[in-house]
């Protein structure tokens, strides 16, 4: 049986930073998007999603950090991604996330790059 | 005694693994967990071994949730041979035109109001070196290949 998908949010910064932890499938999309919701009322453009701990998605999950940019590019936000297994990494380049995401090896050069970036 | 072990070291004797998962949340990863070990007893590097995985979590999940099947079963083959690994998913379910299905583009999906989902598709072909679908009324049969 799988674990129970978590993620766990905190702001350094002007940064807010989700931390995922499990399979990033419709449960789990559903999770961080309701996260990000609550973290986008608060205030902040600027939303990194430190993926370390979830090893796989699906294209459901995904399709949950699709409507997520959709918000974020509505208000002129940013979203960057850190710490992606290669496969997800893969699926973001197939799909084309990467024109309006970055994605940094760890959260410490994620932080300091969406810091310095207007 | 060790014939067991042998036939699991030694990939030139594993031709055929089959397995049948039910569609129920989550058992898509069990057939991704079997992929991943079929690849390894191929000896695929990992990123390969992760594409096999990938590609059919996506399969199965398009059959878990288009397939209408009445049986709620996926029928998965793996065929390994020396040059490649060949993955049969076959469910008896309604069937459906792959032509008819619609090519997700990002930029279009990212306006308000447009469907995000669809990708299923398009992440097995570029995960997989070939992908064939063949469907009809009496169900649907998705074969993939990655070379070695």
């Amino acid at each position: 049986m799988l674990d129970s998908f978590t993620v766990d949010t905190r702001r350094e910064g002007p940064v807010w930073v989700f931390s995922t932890h499990g399979y990033i499938n419709n449960v789990g999309g559903e999770t961080i998007a309701k996260r990000f919701e609550e973290a986008h009322a608060d205030g902040g453009s600027k939303y990194l999603f430190d993926l370390g701990d979830s090893k796989i998605i699906n294209s459901i999950g995904v399709s949950f950090l699709i409507e997520i940019l959709e918000r974020i590019l509505e208000t002129n936000g940013t979203m960057a991604f850190c710490n992606c297994a290669p496969i997800i990494e893969k699926t973001f380049k197939i799909m084309g996330i990467m024109q309006y995401a970055t994605i940094y090896p760890t959260v410490k050069e994620a932080l300091a790059g969406m810091r310095e970036a207007v | 005694m060790n014939s067991a072990r042998e036939d699991i070291t030694h990939p030139e004797s594993v031709k055929e693994i089959n397995l049948t998962i039910p569609m129920i949340p989550d058992m898509e990863i069990a057939a991704g967990k079997t992929a991943e070990a079929v690849a390894e007893v191929m000896n695929l590097d990992e990123d390969k071994t992760a594409e096999v995985s990938m590609a059919l979590i996506e399969a199965c999940l398009n059959s878990f949730e288009h397939s209408h099947s009445e049986d709620r079963k996926v029928y998965i083959t793996f065929r390994v041979e020396d040059s490649e690994l060949t993955i049969i998913l076959r469910d008896k379910g309604s069937g459906f035109d792959p032509e008819s299905v619609e090519k997700p583009d990002l930029e279009r999906m990212l306006r308000p109001g447009i469907r995000k989902r669809g990708w299923g598709l398009k992440l097995m072909e570029s995960m997989m070196d070939s992908l064939t679908i063949e469907s009809g009324p009496g169900g649907t049969v998705v074969t993939m290949k990655k070379k070695r």
